[in-house]
């Protein structure tokens, strides 16, 4: 497979930019059309597959400013409807063409709190790039503006200039909220009540915060650091964090409302339980959650042999199970650990995959195998009870189903064994039953997410709920965009109280 | 519930080391600091702890025994792999980087007449509490201690105190009966009226066996598992057991489940899913502190 060398993505991107500047007329819309889509410049597959740096490496300069150029700036701006928290897509877009790109930082950052986050794990294509008429025009959506990529060139830019400013806090109100996990929902959460001048306290039950930014999403795709720096920039804002605090066992969520003076509380748990196939074999030894597998990866740089004690499974042959961006992270994962083959198998076709198709794309430079149509339907254990193989039949596409991707129906008579030593279960969670569970009075829909109603508040006065807790397995912008609403309400709420 | 006060966060995450006991060769009794933990904790619950936060593992330990009003708790442990190591080497006035619980769902603790509470090893550490809060709800209760050998034998006094008839039996026959728990287990079933409930706790094939020893004569028996886990609160699925053929995961559901129904061949076989790394860590901690005293011994 080609692997155009990031210097000469650069050289390119240049010498393209040069002679755009050149002209003193502005370009047409055909001529936009004619710039070259700008290629993400990445590591080289053969090495990244045994390291865990990031992959995408992020544009130069000139790059930004060229793919920004190519935006049309519709006057309908078809764009900003796909995206979830309604970002000023073509105002940040004509701002970094002109290479001012601080100015397209704050435009992004009036919507989204986290768009170095965003820039790197949203599923653009299926969002803003989705509707963009560049891509239309071209007649592919690979060719639509990378809106993502120049998000995330000026969120690193402005992040490793060090020229982000700490939000401006209103005086304090004397209010005080409670925000439960501190993943993408509750990170917005905190930073858009804080800035009201209510004081904010976060519980994370693990040991470090960031929720599925730090223990899921592997480094390769987004560092830590970044997730890092969001926090801290939090606590600049005069928002507590307190890790190894879990709500429901630490203490109830009434008991914050209760005794602890909290005028509010926000649930962000997440989707923290791990669906199995609920088949035969499933509890061998080397059958992994992609959770379990990703935290131990992650969370607890089980990467790191040498210095981290968390042990990891050597796997040799490893499946994974799922065609998502979580199925994705483990089999790359798995590759990184020295896995002697990694094979992806999923029960549609890659056009049904959730994944967003740049993962999908580097998992196939990187070696990973993909089996399409296909699914797992018993795990065959050794005499010492760890796998050895798993039993798969054959899928064909029939009509489509609720969710619009056309329903896969089994092959009869089509089983046969794939030999694998390790596998890997990565077809979503359901809600973590811990608070439901320890909260008299909390609705849950019988999958046991928290149910809402259209201001992020759940059955419980002073309680509000938002992302993956609400809406099971989604994404980090869409969990944003929940936080944004519950945010608001919550501030509405204290305001009023006042 | 009653909070009879507000909580207090400014203390909440210093884990003094408050008291270090060592109980046998490779036993070790720890009270440390946790107020909020303390004041949650029931019986049956349990903690996860981790000693550095950037490479450290995280481990579920059994509580022994809470004092809320010194806001400290208990915790005894035996050293199997590196972390029980590097924490028992650990000192009073040392403190400990994360300790997360109360975890997993409390016993379910009612009258139910007579108890037979059964711990094999260090398994009577997390029966201490069930045994204390079973006595309180008004059962009588029958205490089964077992141990490989006399030293090996924990919180006898404790377990003594707590008993309408105490039973104390180990392997070798070093001290009382000279036999497995599962002995006078069967004795006790076999007595009129049969006893109402069985809580055993201990190694897994311990569990085991008494499960097979009580379900012949229909006595409910709980047990309480201690699998691998990495968060403990639901997340990771590293900790599940088949029970009545259906995956259940020990921290949230459990850790307690009734014994006739959970797959302990599995369950066994999965708790050595990292056995070669671990015995390779666990080595290292052996040649590291063997070092150690080699260096603190004059030349």
């Amino acid at each position: 497979m080609s692997h155009d060398t990031p210097e000469s993505l650069a050289a390119a991107a240049r010498r393209e930019l040069d002679a755009i500047m050149q002209r003193t007329t502005p370009m047409t819309p055909k001529e936009r059309l004619a710039i070259s889509a700008q290629v993400m410049p990445a590591q080289d597959p053969v090495v990244r597959r045994h390291n865990v740096q990031e992959v995408a490496l992020g544009y130069t300069p000139e790059q930004a400013r060229l793919e920004s150029m190519r935006c049309l700036q519709c006057k309908n701006a078809p764009c900003i409807k796909g995206c979830p928290v309604g970002i000023d897509i073509p105002g940040f877009l004509k701002a970094a063409a002109e290479g001012d790109f601080q100015v397209a930082c704050d435009v992004i950052k009036q919507n989204s709190l986290l768009p170095a986050v965003c820039g790197r794990v949203c599923p653009q294509e299926t969002q803003c790039q989705e509707n963009c008429t560049v891509g239309k025009a071209l007649k592919s959506i690979d060719k639509a503006v990378s809106i993502g990529r120049v998000e995330r060139y000026v969120a690193d830019l402005e992040r490793e200039s060090g020229t982000a400013k700490v939000p401006v806090v209103k005086p304090e109100t004397g209010k005080k909220v409670a925000v439960i996990g501190t993943g993408p929902a509750s990170i917005t959460v905190a930073a858009d009540v804080r800035r009201e001048g209510h004081q904010v306290v976060m519980f994370e039950a693990f040991h470090k915060p960031g929720g599925v930014l730090v223990y899921g999403i592997p480094e390769f795709r987004l560092p830590k650091a970044i997730v890092q720096k969001e926090i801290d920039g939090l606590k600049a804002m005069g928002v507590e964090v307190n890790v190894n605090f879990v709500i429901g066992r630490t203490r109830k969520l009434k008991a914050l409302l209760e005794k602890d003076g909290f005028d509010a509380v926000f649930i962000g748990t997440g989707a923290g339980l791990p669906k199995f196939m609920n088949i035969e074999g499933e509890n061998l030894v080397g059958v992994f959650s992609a959770n379990e597998y990703l935290t131990r990866a992650n969370l607890m740089k089980a990467y790191d042999a040498d210095r981290a004690d968390t042990p990891i499974f050597r796997a040799g042959r490893v499946a994974v199970l799922g065609g998502g961006n979580v199925a994705m992270d483990a089999a790359r994962t798995a590759l990184r650990l020295g896995a002697d083959e990694v094979h992806i198998v999923y029960r549609r076709t890659e056009v049904e995959m959730p994944a967003r198709v740049e993962e999908v794309a580097h998992a196939r430079e990187e070696g990973v195998q993909f089996h399409l149509l296909e699914n797992a339907v018993r795990l065959i254990g050794d005499e010492n009870g760890c796998v050895k193989a798993m039993e798969c039949v054959r899928y064909e596409l029939g009509e489509p189903d609720a969710s619009g991707r056309r329903r896969p129906v089994e092959i009869k008579g089509s089983e046969f064994l794939r030999e694998m030593d390790t596998v890997i279960v990565a077809i979503g969670n359901d809600s973590n039953p811990l608070i439901p569970r320890t909260t008299d009075g909390l609705k849950t829909t019988k999958w046991g997410n928290v149910i809402v109603d259209e201001c992020g508040k759940t059955s419980l006065d002073r309680v509000y709920a938002g992302g993956d807790i609400v809406l099971g397995a989604a994404t980090v912008i869409l969990a944003m965009g929940e936080g944004r609403r519950a945010a608001a309400s919550i501030n509405r709420q204290l305001n009023a109280e006042r | 519930m009653v909070y009879p006060q507000a909580f207090n966060f400014e203390r909440f995450d210093m884990h003094r080391i408050l008291a270090k006991q060592q109980l046998s060769e490779d036993v070790f009794m720890m009270r440390v600091e946790a107020p909020h933990i303390a004041a949650e904790r029931l019986p049956g619950q349990f903690v996860i702890l981790q000693l550095d936060n950037d490479f450290g593992e995280r481990i579920p330990l059994t509580i022994a025994d809470a004092d809320p009003s010194e806001g400290s708790i208990t915790m005894i442990f035996q050293t199997v792999g590196k972390t029980t190591h590097n924490l028992a080497d650990k000192c009073v006035g040392d403190t400990i980087e994360s300790l997360l619980g109360p975890l997993g769902e409390p016993t379910h603790i009612e009258k139910f007449g007579t108890v037979v509470c059964v711990g094999g090893g260090i398994g009577v550490a997390p029966l201490h509490p069930i045994a204390k809060g079973m006595k309180a709800a008004g059962n009588k209760l029958i205490i089964i201690v077992g141990a490989r050998t006399r030293n090996l034998v924990i919180l006898e006094e404790q377990m003594r105190s707590l008993a309408d008839e105490f039973i104390v039996c180990t392997d070798d026959g070093s001290y009382g009966r000279k036999a497995l728990v599962t002995e006078p287990l069967k004795e006790v079933c076999a007595r009129s009226p049969k006893p109402d409930l069985t809580v055993a706790i201990g190694p897994p094939v311990m569990m085991k066996f008494c499960a097979e020893a009580t379900r012949p004569f229909g006595v409910s028996t709980v047990v309480s598992l201690n699998t691998i886990m990495v968060d403990g609160t639901g997340m990771c699925g590293g900790c599940r057991v088949t029970v009545g053929g259906k995956t259940k995961f020990v921290c949230v559901d459990g850790p307690e489940f009734d014994g006739h129904q959970v797959d302990f061949d599995n369950m066994m076989k999965r708790l050595k899913s990292y056995r070669k790394q671990e015995d390779q860590a666990h080595h290292q901690c052996h040649l590291e502190s063997q070092i150690k005293t080699l260096k603190q011994e004059p030349a």
